[in-house]
């Protein structure tokens, strides 16, 4: 089985007319995913993509028994569509949306705080379970369904690493882009859990990337675990030039300045193996199975 | 958007928050008539630049005559300061800030900023401001304390005055600094910050709170709910060279750096380990590309055209993967408009993988591209790196 996701969830779509939510849930029906219904604020009652559209979550929710909600919604709503999703008490949120403020993205982690919702995202490309579904907007045509967990902070390096686990014979039990927002949802380290936990994930691929300090906290639950499973990370940017900073606040706040240097450090020290490069993922994992 | 000090002042001072009095100036001539306005005894004279650290690398000047205040503007304007926190290449002086100095009894600090493992808004405060907190707090981390503060409405709520005992015991200078804290959360909920930081924030010796300095990054994404804002937005660029201005409008994140490999490469994390793949291979990138998922074949074409115009390139680097929005065959075809304008030949070395990567192939092929064909992207690196020395030869 997958993370998040299993061959029974039906999913739902807030903002399922917009032109971009068209296009990809078309994408998503043809992949065989559950995606059962659309909601849109005063457009209840129409059909789009030939599924129902409701004016609430909470109706789509009731009507279809759809557990999990993909937001497509324009960043000045996105907040408030999570909110309402949170509410409803679905399971899962999944946000593409990019360029939401921060301020209202706290608003949606204090109304995460204590609910049973888990959310990926925003500004993620989403979560893809071979074989079972796809809730984003990233390509498929490389996934193949296997047994690699990839929990990233990069859309495109998911594609590249798909492609390279699946050239490598592996392929992937899931794909889970935690987004690119400094204040998102489910982290690198809430997922890399999620597939410790997961029978079918024989192997967990990490991509992160400079700044912040997600990776350290993937090197901290690694430390503690000491899990079977092979966990092989990426981390892109090792040679990009130092940042411009703005005084110390980002820094004493999170306690990280966030180069690869430390990261590749910490994660090394808790046992995880550091692919050589972005070329070689695919390979180190395979030769971490063997 | 990061704003600079007078600015950050100015916006501060509209929440309550008290500045010493001061003007700006973009000239030397301007800097000694403000001196002469303001008649005080000692004049502080600090250089207008986006990053900290500035009074190590002399940005930051004392002057005890207008005639000094303009001697020390005429130097540091149009000079480019170098501080820990600028980078190598450091930062263009453009302005200065000059201001009446304050006589301070101590020194505090203040900061609101988002932290982003908790996703919280959290405050921190020290008694101990000014130079080299950073450091101090990494060897003593008592020395900043910190308060989550919980969003209600358009408040940030939280023990500030709990907060403020701690830093100061004694009143009337407590419930001062509650109330400046109170002021900052209202500034910053109120312009849409992501980081606001007064350092030092000075006791004077006549018992006011006074901020000398101010750091504030505003969120981008929230500037079409506070439109009033976004006029600053043309005043606080550095700078940059026009082409990263002209990609961004082109839906491309453009940075130039100074190899001679030009990278086109869509997608950041991809963008990121081009860069890394090059450098690997003994390269240097002559610029970071990242190729939105909404630009389109003609924006493609005027990023490609960007690098065909820089004379530094010796070769072009194509990384791409086609994602589920943007498609291998689009970046083929903007190549070849770019290619069709510029006229310009130059080595390419194309790797591409995803969506569309076959068809992108007969798009090259129909528009006449001459390309190195890399089937995996180290290999694609090390190509592109040969072909660079081969011109160079």
């Amino acid at each position: 089985m997958a993370i998040l996701v299993t061959p029974e969830t039906k999913v739902m779509c807030q903002g399922l007319t917009g032109r971009a939510a068209t296009f990809h849930c078309g994408r998503m029906l043809s992949y065989g995913t559950q995606l059962v219904a659309g909601v849109v604020p005063g457009k209840g009652g129409r059909t789009h993509l030939d599924l129902p559209v409701y004016n609430t979550v909470a109706e789509a929710k009731e009507a279809t028994g759809a557990s999990a909600s993909l937001v497509f919604v324009p960043p000045e709503h996105a907040a408030a569509a999570m909110i309402e999703g949170i509410e409803a008490e679905l399971d899962l949120l999944v946000c593409v949306t990019e360029r939401i403020p921060v301020l209202d993205m706290v608003r949606v982690r204090q109304a995460l705080a204590g609910s049973k919702t888990k959310l990926v995202g925003p500004n993620s490309q989403g979560i893809l379970a071979p074989g079972i579904g796809q809730l984003g907007v990233m390509t498929t045509v490389d996934a193949r369904r296997g047994g690699i967990g990839i929990a990233s902070r990069s859309a495109s390096l998911t594609s590249e690493v798909v492609l390279q686990t699946t050239r490598a014979g592996l392929g992937q039990s899931t794909t889970v882009g935690v987004g690119g927002d400094p204040v998102h949802g489910l982290s690198l380290k809430d997922t890399v859990e999620l597939f410790l936990n997961d029978a079918d994930t024989s192997g967990i691929i990490v991509i992160g990337e400079i700044g912040g300090t997600d990776e350290q906290d993937v090197a901290d639950l690694i430390k503690s675990r000491k899990p079977k499973k092979p966990v092989v990370a990426l981390i892109a940017g090792r040679h990009a030039p130092p940042e411009r900073r703005m005084g110390h606040a980002g820094a004493l706040a999170t306690q990280g300045a966030g180069t690869a240097a430390d990261k590749i450090k910490a994660l090394e020290q808790a046992g995880v193996l550091i692919a050589p490069d972005a070329a070689h993922v695919g390979a180190a994992m395979r030769e971490a199975l063997m | 958007m990061d704003l600079f000090e007078h600015q950050a002042k100015r916006l501060l001072a509209d929440y309550g928050i008290a500045t010493p009095v001061g003007e700006t100036a973009r000239t030397a001539d301007k800097a000694g008539q403000i001196a002469r306005r303001l008649g005080a005894s000692t004049y502080v004279v600090k250089a207008q630049v986006l990053a900290g650290d500035r009074k190590k690398a002399g940005g930051i000047r004392f002057a005890s005559t207008p005639g000094e205040v303009e001697t020390a503007s005429a130097q540091l304007i149009g000079s480019t300061l170098v501080t820990s926190q600028t980078g190598e290449a450091g930062a263009p002086v453009e302005a200065v800030h000059i201001e009446e100095a304050v006589k301070v009894a101590q020194n505090l600090y203040i900061a609101i900023t988002v932290d982003k493992r908790s996703g919280r808004i959290v405050m921190l405060a020290s008694k101990s401001g000014g130079e080299d907190i950073e450091a101090r707090a990494g060897k003593e981390a008592s020395l900043i304390e910190r308060l989550d503060l919980t969003l209600a409405g358009q408040k940030l709520e939280g023990d500030l005055e709990g907060l403020a005992a701690r830093i100061v015991p004694n009143e009337p200078l407590r419930t001062g600094l509650a109330t400046l804290m109170r002021n900052l959360a209202a500034a910053f909920v109120g312009l849409d910050a992501t980081q606001v930081e007064i350092n030092p924030l000075a006791v004077t010796v006549d018992g006011q709170l006074v901020a000398l300095d101010a750091k504030m990054t505003l969120d981008d994404n929230a500037l079409f709910r506070r439109p009033e804002l976004d006029a600053l937005r043309g005043a606080s660029k550095s700078p940059a060279d026009p082409s990263e201005l002209e990609a961004q409008a082109h839906q491309i994140n453009y940075l130039r750096l100074d190899g001679d490999i030009g990278l086109v490469v869509n997608g950041a994390g991809l963008a990121l380990v081009t860069h890394d793949l090059v450098v690997d291979a003994g390269g240097r990138p002559a610029n970071f590309m990242d190729i939105r998922t909404t630009a389109t074949s003609l924006d493609i074409a005027h990023g490609f055209g960007l690098i065909l115009k820089n004379p530094a390139v010796r070769a072009v680097y194509v990384n791409v993967h086609g994602g589920g929005m943007q498609r291998c065959d689009t970046i083929a075809e903007g190549m070849g408009i770019a290619m069709r304008r510029s006229g310009r030949r130059v080595p390419i070395v194309i790797r591409m993988a995803g969506n569309n990567a076959a068809f992108a192939a007969t798009v090259l092929k129909n528009n006449g591209i001459d390309y190195i064909d890399a089937d995996d992207m180290a290999e694609g690196a090390a190509a592109a790196v040969a072909a660079a020395r081969r011109e160079a030869a």
